[in-house]
């Protein structure tokens, strides 16, 4: 166990929609709002929380890739767009792949371990509906190494993990691995269907577990993952502040509003290197064991976790790297119902990201968010149970296959 | 010459038209993947898009662009696979954008019918004169050569008579795709008395390169589409004629064209699909297909009279329907053509009265759900239940259409048109969209 040199909390989340297919408002021919919509939303739906522009020191913005999608860059000098009141703070843009919200959490929490700042606030977005799927997958592949984009896959990033899901049905078995899938579809969907904001809100497949059943057509798309197997094509912001005791104290909001940073781990991989194994996210697991050992807890102390699953093969192996579940054995942990809602250790209560949504560079931030409003019953009709002996929530942000990490935990 | 060889040098004549640009795009895609196999590196292929407009070459040219993308961005898991040694095409974008051009290089759009005489083989998709497809032909066997074949998108016109009349010696055959081509999934096959072997042949490999549905048809003008849907056209003119002692005409064509979709389940009602079709067309394929058929007149006073009018219908180039018969508004039909005063009556007009005339509808399952459902069975048999013992005028007329669909569908394999049963329903499920072929026995 670490002590941080100060205490360090997270408060006043805002999610925007996280817009795409599947939600009923949503169409690719109609206009849709903008990155600059979608981060004033959700900064001054922090803003608001906080008793507004003036109570804050410093700005982080994370972004993944709005230089490819919205022909944008030089992210930090939307603050003031949000509120006039940010013009000539401090503000910085962090990337690092689809862990670039993790990222910004981290620079605001150093930035107030540091004392250089009192009250930060953090926004993560993406907008990626500009452009189609297959485009997409262009843009989003240079979260992995470059020279390995020519013999890629059309779908780049799903292709890298329908291979990790074929070498996990060889090691571990195809049916019970695809059957552990479709839980973990179901349980994404059901939670997805209680929160508002989620890009899987107005889902109505009935059976969702026999959905996700359907054989892969690797001609069509993947040899081993479907497209419920998938994250969503997604556009959306999150927001949060991360403060110190002062800060709290400056924007008048009481502690027992907050949840508190209580260890951290922040870890790179070799990105121009194969995955050590392909059947376990080796990195994350040295980042949830990092996080863990800072705070000085066990994983049993913990009563729910927001995990990166781009993809459900992603959701399994990260059931095995948080320790819940023995390396092979995920499957058969979540075939259980135990990270279900109302299971033995609910994950992603708000669908995760495919059920929620994964606006790329906002994904970090909006599990920060979700673990605030659980452990501070505020997570209306996804509330799950949170116990009072264990008054955890983790959660991992994974940046490209398992190469930059970020696991945070946090305190009631 | 292979199959590859054949369809190196190949032109499409009306490629600027509706059927022609279709024709043309199929044909382009399928060239280009043929130039992009690894054993035919070095070799051109040439697709002449020969059309009498230069501005409508242009706007085919837009046409095939716009087109290409959707396939490549549909087939990009191939393309990268095809374009694997091509180093410096990394992102999908880069591999489309190779795609788009590989495929529109094929193309030459000309004005001159003279590029045809270098080709191997004659794609043709001009207007439906049998004298001009004739004097064209001949004038490019004349001309040409390498002893072209003439694949004619007739749909009307007996091959033998192209055949005879340009003296091609069966180097042509019947090769008619359906509307849009690059959509419809049918194409009907025919050959004429004297049709080469391996012309056949070609036509079929070439059918299933391009991933459609063959039936082969006898040479017997109007073949199994138009030889059902001219008879269908003609039927509910004459249902239009005896609701005339009870209703107006338009209130008439409004019954008969709710009955046609409504009640058989089909995804447009008759008079729709003259309108999507054209009633220039449908009156123009009539008059090709009158000389051909014996004891049976096919031609309509009342199309004729609505075309001598204005009445057309067809579709702007967009895709969306023009007025015809009926007239229509974001898709939906608001009101029918009245001959007598030359004027559209909205259909609100009269709408309660003829549904009340027509009676209470047996319940019925809505196209869309029954067309591609596996077990589209469990849908209609029970309609069909119901509507043999409804009582209603509308379930009376509907019954007697059903039993005449069948009728026209069984004539046209005893008269020798159609090769089976099967074939005929397969025209009209597959060239037509209808959830269920004529030839059943739902009311039997």
């Amino acid at each position: 166990m670490k002590k941080l040199r100060r205490k360090v909390y997270m408060v006043a989340g805002y999610n925007t929609i996280s817009m795409g297919s599947g939600r009923k408002e949503f169409s690719p021919k109609r206009e849709r709002p903008g990155l600059e919509d979608y981060i004033k939303e959700a900064g001054q739906g922090t803003l608001k929380q906080i008793g507004g522009a003036q109570n804050v020191d410093e700005c982080v913005i994370g972004n993944f890739m709005a230089s490819r999608f919205n022909r944008q860059a030089n992210l930090a000098a939307f603050f003031p767009f949000i509120d006039e009141g940010l013009r000539y703070k401090p503000a910085t843009r962090v990337e690092g792949a689809c862990g670039t919200g993790g990222l910004a959490l981290m620079n605001g929490i150093k930035s107030v371990l540091a004392e250089t700042a009192e009250v930060v606030l953090v926004i993560g977005f993406e907008v990626q509906n500009t452009v189609k799927a297959i485009y997409c997958a262009d843009f989003l592949a240079p979260a992995g190494w470059a020279a390995n984009r020519k013999d890629g896959h059309a779908y780049f990033f799903p292709g890298q993990f329908s291979e990790r899901a074929g070498a996990y049905f060889e090691k571990f078995g195809r049916e019970t691995t695809r059957k552990g899938f479709a839980r973990w579809y179901r349980n994404a969907i059901e939670n997805a269907r209680l929160c508002p904001t989620a890009q899987e809100y107005h889902n109505t497949i009935k059976d969702l577990e026999a959905a996700a059943m359907v054989e892969p057509n690797a001609k069509a798309f993947l040899e081993n993952l479907t497209a419920l197997d998938c994250s969503k094509v997604s556009d959306g912001a999150s927001a949060i502040a991360i403060m110190s005791e002062e800060g709290l104290k400056r924007c008048g909001i009481p502690v027992t509003d907050a949840v508190e940073v209580v260890g951290y781990g922040q870890v790179a991989e070799d990105i121009t290197k194969p995955p050590p194994d392909k059947t376990a996210l080796t990195t994350m697991r040295q980042a949830v064991s990092n996080a863990l050992e800072f705070a000085g807890i066990n994983i049993g102390q913990v009563a729910t976790a927001e995990i990166h699953d781009c993809f459900t093969v992603a959701g399994i192996m990260a059931v095995e790297a948080l320790g819940l579940a023995e390396h092979g054995k995920g499957p058969e942990y979540v075939i259980a119902g135990n990270t279900a809602r109302d299971g033995k250790f609910p994950i992603n209560t708000t669908g995760g990201l495919i059920g929620w949504g994964h606006p790329t560079g906002g994904t970090g931030v909006h599990m920060a968010v979700t673990l605030l409003e659980q452990l501070k019953g505020k997570a209306g009709a996804a509330q799950v149970n949170i116990p009072d002996d264990r008054p955890y929530g983790l959660m991992a942000n994974m940046g490209g296959d398992d190469k930059t990490l970020v696991a945070i935990v946090v305190r009631k | 010459m292979t199959y590859e060889e054949r369809l190196q040098h190949v032109s499409v004549l009306g490629a600027a038209g509706k059927m022609g640009s279709g024709i043309l795009l199929l044909t382009a895609v399928e060239m280009a993947d043929l130039s992009l196999k690894p054993v035919n590196k070095g070799k051109t292929f040439v697709l002449n898009a020969i059309d009498v407009s230069d501005e409508a070459l242009s706007g085919v040219m837009r046409y095939l662009k716009a087109q290409i993308l959707k396939i490549a961005e549909k087939k990009v898991i191939g393309l990268r696979a095809i374009y694997a040694d091509r180093r410096d095409l990394v992102d999908n974008d880069e591999i489309i954008a190779q795609y788009i051009f590989d495929v529109m290089n094929v193309v030459r759009p000309t004005t001159r019918l003279e590029a045809a005489y270098d080709s191997n083989m004659i794609f043709e998709a001009i207007k439906e004169d049998s004298a001009l497809k004739v004097k064209i032909f001949s004038q490019i066997s004349q001309n040409n050569p390498k002893q072209p074949w003439f694949f004619t998108n007739t749909s009307s016109i007996p091959i033998t008579v192209l055949d005879e009349g340009a003296g091609l010696g069966g180097r042509i055959i019947g090769f008619h795709f359906y509307n849009p081509p690059a959509i419809q999934k049918l194409v009907e096959v025919i050959r004429s008395k004297h049709t080469l072997d391996e012309v056949n042949e070609f036509a079929l490999a070439y059918a299933k390169a391009l991933r459609k549905v063959v039936v082969p048809a006898n040479d017997i003008a109007g073949f199994i589409g138009n030889g059902h849907f001219m008879r269908d056209i003609l039927y509910a003119v004459e249902e239009v004629h005896k609701l005339l002692n009870d209703m107006s005409v338009t209130e008439a064509i409004y019954a008969v064209n709710k009955i046609s979709q409504d009640y058989l389940v089909r995804p447009m009602g008759i008079f729709q699909l003259i309108d999507y079709v054209g009633v220039d067309v449908c009156s123009f394929i009539m008059f090709v297909m009158n000389p051909f058929t014996k004891d049976e007149e096919i031609h309509s006073p009342l199309l004729d009279k609505l075309l001598g009018m204005g009445v057309k219908g067809g579709q702007y180039s967009d895709g969306s329907q023009k007025d015809g018969i009926l007239k229509y508004e974001k898709g939906k039909i608001v009101a029918v053509y009245d001959p007598l005063n030359q004027a559209y009556v909205p259909v609100s007009q009269f709408q309660s009265k003829v549904d009340e005339k027509l009676g209470t509808m047996p319940a019925a399952p809505a196209w869309k759900t029954v067309v591609g459902n596996k077990a589209k069975d469990d849908l209609l048999k029970p309609y069909f239940a119901r509507l043999t013992t409804a009582s209603s005028l509308g379930a009376g007329i509907a019954r007697d259409y059903v039993k005449k669909s069948k009728e026209i569908g069984k004539h046209l394999v005893s008269s020798g048109v159609a090769f089976n049963d099967a074939d005929v329903n397969t025209v009209l499920l597959t060239g037509f969209f209808h959830a269920y072929g004529p030839i059943n026995e739902y009311l039997d």
